[in-house]
């Protein structure tokens, strides 16, 4: 059976290594600030107590005052999983680092939140429309796209 | 004086009987070599999580079949095990069997059809793929029997199934599980022993263990690599805990691996059914659940070992009749990322029969 680590539980240990990184934390999923996504991403795979080496699911939702990016991580080692979600309020420009240097997994999955909720993705290598076309105008999973 | 040469740029599709559907690959070739490869997707793409957010919970079963539409039982399965987990609801003893029956069933169907078309794309043209279909119009009538469909099913429901099988039912499945084995040594002998597919297969469009992992593969492409992960048993949903069965897994990740697990995870299947029928309790198949169902604020997230890989519904709700987001996680979207990787330096021919190894489905690819 696939342990879902405790979001506080592993909250603590990302703060003994990147203080102020979490934003909350709570049973079910870990909520990072988008600047240190990256790095709290980068240490949860490396750590050899977490080896979240499989990156399960990436998608965002719209909830109209923010964004949240939820990443689905899982450790094949140790059969572990853990939700890792971070928020962007900016609704005009809502931008996250890419995690596709980690999980090469990201990729088609940092495309299709781009394309469908207008994420963007920094550091991606070819962040373009996946599904819909060059040229469609809007982002058609948001809200307010109707 | 030198010659002059230039990559040559192919389109392979979005028509095209290679591509198992509406699917492009810009292709860059020196001579008959692959150099790069882009795959283009969205030509069948109809918006199915836009359009979930406007339906009832119960009517989006219906659109989960048509995701992978060789294997819509299995997607309905991940869906309603999605809303369950979200509203918290049990389902009867009996429906959880009924619903493990279909499964493996629609993994052997999918299966023999991924052969079937694997075999075709080798150059075996057709004939494989009647040998596969003999078997599988059997299940299809099996399907038929319990639902009245026989390509989407729209069979399990939130909180059971929707009909009770009848009475014909068990003894025809019966038949098929103990004649299915003989029709499995028979193929093996056919194909594994002819040396033109191993020549073709063996070696060919290898995926390495360690970028399986990296790029997040699942399913039978994730296992011939050597893997040896299978939600069914890592994860274990619905009652798969009761059943006693193997993960195959491959040792060199390359075109015949993955072809071979996909032969012995059928042989597998048929034990857990095998199984399933023996211990099948009677009683009710449907819990009662509301007709508009409104789960509790919250989110969920269902994954099942689907026969293509890990497919997940991640549900938001917020107490109304309608998802407020309604998200699929596509197992075979995510084992193309590695498409490039396997075929880079092989022949174009090679090209087509690796991607047909992956066995994609555009329905669950573009949604």
């Amino acid at each position: 059976m696939t342990t879902a680590l405790a979001g506080e539980q592993v909250a603590k240990k990302i703060n003994e290594a990147y203080p102020s990184a979490v934003a909350v934390a709570d049973k079910t999923a870990v909520i990072v600030n988008s600047d240190s996504l990256f790095q709290v991403a980068e240490f949860l795979k490396k750590a050899p107590e977490f080896d979240f080496n499989y990156l399960g699911d990436l998608t965002a939702v719209d909830y109209t005052d923010y964004f949240e990016v939820v990443y689905r991580l899982v450790s094949l080692e140790h059969n572990y999983s853990l939700v890792l979600k971070t928020r962007c309020y900016d609704r005009e420009n809502p931008a996250v680092p890419s995690v596709t240097k980690l999980w090469r997994a990201a990729d088609f999955m940092e495309r299709e939140a781009y394309d469908l909720m207008g994420i963007i993705f920094m550091g991606h290598p070819n962040l373009k429309r996946l599904l819909l076309w060059e040229g469609f105008e809007g982002y058609p999973l948001r809200r307010d796209y109707l | 004086m030198a010659l002059q040469t230039e990559p040559f740029i192919l389109n392979v599709g979005p028509q095209h009987p290679s591509t198992h559907g509406v699917f492009r690959m810009k292709v860059t070739l020196d001579g008959e070599v692959v150099v790069d490869v882009e795959p283009v997707i969205g030509y069948l793409h109809r918006g199915i999580e836009k359009m979930g957010e406007n339906r009832t919970y119960t009517q989006i079963i219906p659109l989960t079949d048509r995701l992978d539409y060789l294997a819509s039982l299995t997607n309905n399965l991940a869906y309603v095990l999605a809303v369950e987990k979200l509203a918290g609801i049990k389902i009867p003893e009996r429906a959880e069997y009924l619903r493990i029956i279909m499964a493996e069933s629609m993994r052997i169907s999918s299966h023999l059809m991924a052969v079937g078309f694997f075999l075709n794309d080798l150059g075996a043209m057709m004939t494989p793929v009647l040998y596969m279909w003999r078997e599988r119009e059997k299940l299809l009538d099996l399907f038929e029997m319990v639902c009245g469909q026989r390509l989407t099913y729209n069979y399990m429901r939130i909180g059971g199934v929707s009909h009770d099988i009848p009475e014909e039912f068990l003894p025809a499945m019966k038949k098929f599980v103990t004649e299915m084995p003989g029709f499995l040594d028979e193929y093996d002998q056919l194909i594994a022993s002819n040396e033109i597919v191993l020549v073709r297969t063996k070696g060919v469009g290898v995926l390495p263990k360690e970028t399986a992992i990296d790029i997040g593969a699942s399913g039978p492409v994730l296992r011939a690599s050597g893997v040896k992960w299978d939600t069914r048993k890592a994860d274990p949903y619905s009652i798969y805990d009761r059943f006693d069965f193997d993960i195959p897994i491959g040792a060199a990740g390359d075109n015949y691996d993955r072809y071979w697990v996909r032969m012995q995870e059928m042989r597998q299947s048929l034990r857990i059914l095998e199984q399933a029928m023996a211990q099948l309790p009677k009683g009710e198949v449907i819990a009662d659940v509301p007709q508009l169902l409104r789960p509790p604020v919250g989110e969920a997230y269902g994954h099942i070992e689907a026969p293509k890989g890990e497919l997940g519904f991640y549900l938001v709700s917020d107490n109304s009749i309608a998802p407020y987001r309604f998200h699929i996680h596509p197992p075979t979207l995510i084992n193309l990322t590695a498409l490039k990787d396997m075929v880079v330096g092989w022949k174009i021919a090679d090209l087509i029969v690796t991607f047909g190894s992956i066995d994609v489905v555009l329905g669950e690819i573009d949604r």
